[in-house]
């Protein structure tokens, strides 16, 4: 063919074939084929309801005590035992559900929205706001977290609040970074460059394209961060920083049942287990999102699916 | 006669070179260092070079895309220099851009028709959901793609396709001008000439001007009229496209040329060709003079030492919008005659020209 303007065109007309299979279910199949993940979704779901209906669930007041019990050992009456004071062990271990849920969820909450906004802003400027804003985020990020997290509420003063805005403010580095990071390499992506040559906005641009291309990595942090603020958490309230007596939660719980070791064993394996398990059940869904939402793999399979 | 869309006067875009945060000055990397053209309303300009030789930078440049460090572009009579936020949204409008990977260029996250359809969202161009449809199903057709195929993936799409989404992307904002980065690059041999086919009749239908970059002549020659060849940020020659095909001046533009295969094989084995040893200098640190010298098979003495302008060649009076043009030593008694006096090495280079020529 010498002559490239001869037309031929119409191979190309038909419309292609292939049905879409959309982003989001394919997400959830890679999920489900994950038998960790499952499990720790599985675990999370009971621990989600178990906070829920506490009320409804707990056998007695949770600071009723009962002095004539103490100590008693598990049994059908006092299924996780009860302590010093003869609560009821197990009553305390599932409000302290809602507890340890609800300081997750709330600091997460917070370090995410402000780290999301910093990645996103230092990441799509660049220059100097980049510059002040990471530096500033490194400087936080230098501390140990349970150091800085003990520093803040020693400032605020203890309290769930305040262990709440302590820890989110020590998880803000982490989702910055993962943030900008992922602006970083998306803004220079083609595609982003080609809405941005039609004339759009930077907000639109930031809104509807970077922002959805930096959720997985999101997602998947928050999911992890929510393990290691239950974490956080239980150390401040096992140190006396955090939650204050007499409201249960798992780490003071621990720190109450190390006086009381040889009267009975399971005043710490409950509250332990509970936080063990917990932890576990976030890690394993995060481990599992991650595998599923990875943008790299996802869309190099996706974009180049037809070689 | 001469009615630029386009002018670009002395362009440069310098990148900062990375590696030092503090201190330590480093030479910039001249991506374009000081190019000017002009593009004729309804005309296509064919840019072309090697990987690297800033061609897409010049693309990215005009529109905005990549800040330039100095120089004018003038779109319509309008100093794009000095556009605010709001006239730049604007300008973008009337210019677009077809890139070069049609895989990376459509967010793969998204619908095809809701790619297209942005570019209407974002200037207004539809009056609620059932007239972007309308809209967005019209161009599909436009570009030849079936009119139903808005609600797929880019995934679902072959790179042709993909190519004819990108088109209709860039004409759903009506421009007046387009950046072609290299359109058909990507694609398969087959498919090349389709888009090019598609690019040739939307110019006719539509009256839209061309800017058509590319790294190979043969692509280029056939739907510019004029052509303009850059080496390392310079542009070495210009001039209409049977000029600058048939009568190329500059030794790069031979080499060029004879990287072109020739369909008849006994032509193909008979010619001569022109081959480039090395690799392209560092755009941070040209060489001195002429920057082509590195690599020039005619290459002699003065060539280090004079950087050659674009002066006048070749007998062909350019049939569209002017003359041809060419950077180089070789021509500079050929077009226009280089006063003796005012070129003092004008003797070493006919002493040069002697010695240097059997090298090669």
């Amino acid at each position: 063919m010498s002559d490239p303007r001869v037309h031929q065109a119409d191979a190309e007309l038909e419309a292609p074939s292939t049905r879409h299979q959309s982003q989001w279910r394919a997400t959830v199949s890679a999920l489900l084929a994950n038998r960790l993940a499952v499990f720790g979704l599985v675990m999370l779901t009971a621990l989600v309801l178990t906070a829920l209906f506490a009320d409804l669930l707990i056998r007695q007041p949770i600071n009723a005590q009962n002095l004539a019990d103490r100590f008693a050992p598990p049994s059908s009456q006092y299924w996780f035992g009860t302590d010093d004071l003869g609560r009821d062990v197990f009553s305390r271990v599932v409000v302290g559900a809602r507890v340890s849920l609800q300081v997750g969820v709330v600091s997460v909450g917070i370090s995410l929205v402000a780290g999301t906004l910093i990645g996103l802003w230092a990441g799509y400027r660049g220059g100097w706001i980049d510059t002040v804003w990471m530096r500033a985020m490194d400087v936080l990020f230098a501390f140990p977290v349970i150091l800085l997290a003990i520093a803040l509420v020693a400032v605020l003063g203890p309290s769930l609040r305040n262990t709440m805005i302590a820890v989110g403010i020590v998880f803000t580095p982490i989702f910055a970074r993962v943030v900008r990071g992922s602006v970083l390499s998306v803004r220079e992506e083609l595609h982003v460059r080609a809405v941005r040559s039609l004339g759009a906005s930077d907000r639109r641009i930031i809104l509807r394209h970077v922002l959805p291309n930096v959720a997985a990595p999101i997602i998947v942090q928050a999911s992890l961060s929510l393990a290691f603020a239950i974490l956080t958490e239980a150390a401040l309230s096992y140190i006396g920083v955090g939650v204050q007596p007499p409201d249960p939660a798992w780490g003071y719980m621990l720190s109450d049942a190390q006086r009381f070791q040889r009267q009975g064993w399971w005043l710490s394996v409950f509250p332990g287990a509970a936080i063990f398990l917990s932890v576990m059940a976030f890690n394993l869904l995060g481990d599992g999102l991650r595998d599923a939402l990875d943008p790299k793999q996802r869309s190099v399979i996706e974009s180049r699916g037809v070689e | 006669m001469s009615d630029p869309l386009l002018q670009v006067d002395d362009l440069h875009v310098h990148f900062p070179a990375g590696g030092r945060a503090v201190g330590g000055k480093r030479n910039p990397v001249r991506a374009v260092d000081g190019i000017s053209f002009s593009i004729e309303r309804g005309r296509t300009l064919g840019l072309v070079g090697e990987s690297g030789c800033g061609k897409s930078t010049t693309g990215l440049s005009i529109l905005r895309l990549v800040e330039p460090t100095s120089g004018t572009v003038t779109f319509d009579g309008t100093d794009l220099g000095n556009l605010g936020r709001k006239d730049l949204r604007r300008f973008r409008r009337r210019a677009a851009m077809i890139f070069q990977d049609p895989y990376a260029s459509l967010d793969p996250r998204r619908t095809v028709g809701d790619a297209i359809g942005e570019a209407l969202d974002i200037h207004d161009l539809h009056q609620g959901r059932q007239a972007r449809a309308t809209r967005v199903a019209e161009l599909l057709e436009r570009v030849g793609l079936h009119p139903d195929t808005g609600s797929r993936y880019p995934h679902e799409f072959s790179g042709g396709q993909r190519q004819r989404v990108g088109i209709a992307r860039a004409l759903a904002v009506e421009p007046d001008f387009l950046v072609c980065d290299e359109p058909i690059a990507a694609l398969d041999v087959s498919i090349q000439a389709q888009v090019l086919n598609l690019l040739a009749e939307l110019q006719d239908e539509l009256q839209l001007t061309y800017l058509f970059i590319a790294h190979d002549l043969a692509a280029v020659q056939h739907v510019s009229d004029r052509i303009a060849v850059m080496y390392l940020g310079r542009i070495v020659e210009e001039g209409d496209r049977r000029d600058v095909i048939t009568d190329p001046q500059h030794p790069y533009t031979r080499a060029l040329l004879s990287a072109v295969p020739v369909p008849d094989p006994v032509a193909e084995r008979q010619r001569s060709r022109v081959e480039l040893v090395g690799d392209v200098p560092s755009p941070m640190n040209p060489p001195s003079g002429c920057r082509f010298r590195t690599r020039c098979p005619r290459v002699f003495e003065a060539c280090g030492r004079i950087d050659p302008d674009l002066i006048p060649v070749g007998g062909g009076e350019g049939s569209v919008g002017g003359g041809h043009t060419a950077a180089c030593l070789l021509h500079g008694e050929v077009g226009q005659p280089v006063e003796r006096s005012e070129h003092p090495d004008a003797n070493e280079i006919e002493a040069g020209l002697d010695g240097a020529l059997p090298n090669r």
